[in-house]
């Protein structure tokens, strides 16, 4: 046995600081931010995710070849957004 | 074979050098999963996010008035049963072989309570004729199509991520079984860590949905209601 012990106490901050994020997201939606909104909450849904992927998933701790099949998830994830995103935001373009 | 053996003369698989190297395999598996998990709701979040830069004044109208305190509550129950995951996959680990039972078991329940929650909000969902072809007024609605748009969305992504959670408490319960059994110790508890994987991705997907269903609109104090 040679994966590393965690400690608890790791998990119980990381647990907080997620909750506390989620009450700071929510509350934020009642501020009159207008399309503010969607950039706000999702950098702060970016944060909690990367709090769980590092910690409770152990991505820190395990294998660099776990990066490996995020990181290609990601790109390919990327790849879906830009391409057809690409199409659709610049759909409009020919009335200007 | 191995899962016969008691679990302090745990011994690989034969294809593997070592239990170290079988626990890597098995979470690099568990990760290539979640890769192509990634690209299924990639899909809808891309549908999601064309329609929603299109329609934005409507989506935004819309997302006001979805149920923000049961999503709030929710999202809160979630990240709660992440951490009991994760002090469950420690208590494997470390072969607290009680606390891993009653952590399990903690995770599931409170999976369970948000699929309660969920049903509770859908029914409010309901009663506020937010649910098109069921109970929806278009002439509550400058853009009802839109808004119509922005239901099925929220149903959609709502209802696949649901779908997986049940398929995370279904697979919580099996690992309940074979923890009582004493399958898991500090050699061999890669089950216990590979569902955990599943379990927190199935978070992971849930603090996305949150701001993308509920926040994107301002709410107001006057919409607090279970």
């Amino acid at each position: 046995m040679t994966a590393r012990v965690i400690p608890p106490a790791t998990y119980y901050t990381v647990f907080a600081a997620l909750i506390g994020l989620t009450f700071l997201t929510v509350g934020i939606s009642f501020v009159p931010l207008g399309e503010m909104h969607t950039a706000v909450g999702l950098t702060i849904a970016s944060i909690k995710a990367l709090l769980v992927i590092l910690f409770f998933m152990h991505l820190l701790y395990g294998s660099k070849a776990n990066w490996l099949a995020i990181g290609a998830g990601l790109f390919w994830l990327g790849i879906l957004l830009a391409l057809t995103l690409a199409d659709y935001f610049t759909r409009h373009w020919w009335t200007y | 074979m191995r899962r016969k053996l008691p679990v302090d003369r745990a011994i690989p698989a034969h294809q593997f050098d070592d239990l170290e190297q079988q626990r890597e395999a098995a979470t690099f598996g568990a990760w290539v999963f979640l890769a192509t998990e990634i690209l299924i709701f990639g899909a809808l979040f891309a549908g999601y996010s064309a329609y929603r830069a299109w329609y934005t004044h409507d989506f935004e109208l819309a997302s006001g008035k979805l149920n923000i305190l049961i999503g709030g509550i929710n999202t809160i129950v979630l990240l709660t049963s992440s951490l009991t995951m994760a002090l469950g996959v420690h208590a494997a680990h470390v072969g607290r072989q009680r606390a891993l039972v009653w952590l399990l078991a903690s995770t599931a329940a409170l999976g369970t309570l948000f699929m309660v929650f969920k049903a509770v909000e859908y029914y409010d969902d309901y009663r506020k004729q937010l649910v098109p072809g069921l109970a929806f007024d278009p002439a509550e609605w400058s853009e009802p199509g839109r808004v119509q748009l922005f239901l099925i969305f929220y149903y959609v992504m709502t209802g696949l991520h649901a779908v997986h959670l049940t398929i995370a408490i279904g697979i919580m319960v099996w690992m309940i079984v074979l923890a009582r059994k004493g399958r898991f110790g500090p050699d061999y508890y890669n089950p216990v860590e590979v569902s955990g994987l599943y379990w927190h991705f199935v978070d992971v997907i849930w603090i996305f949905l949150l701001p993308l269903l509920y926040l994107i609109g301002t709410h107001s104090i006057l919409d607090l209601h279970f």
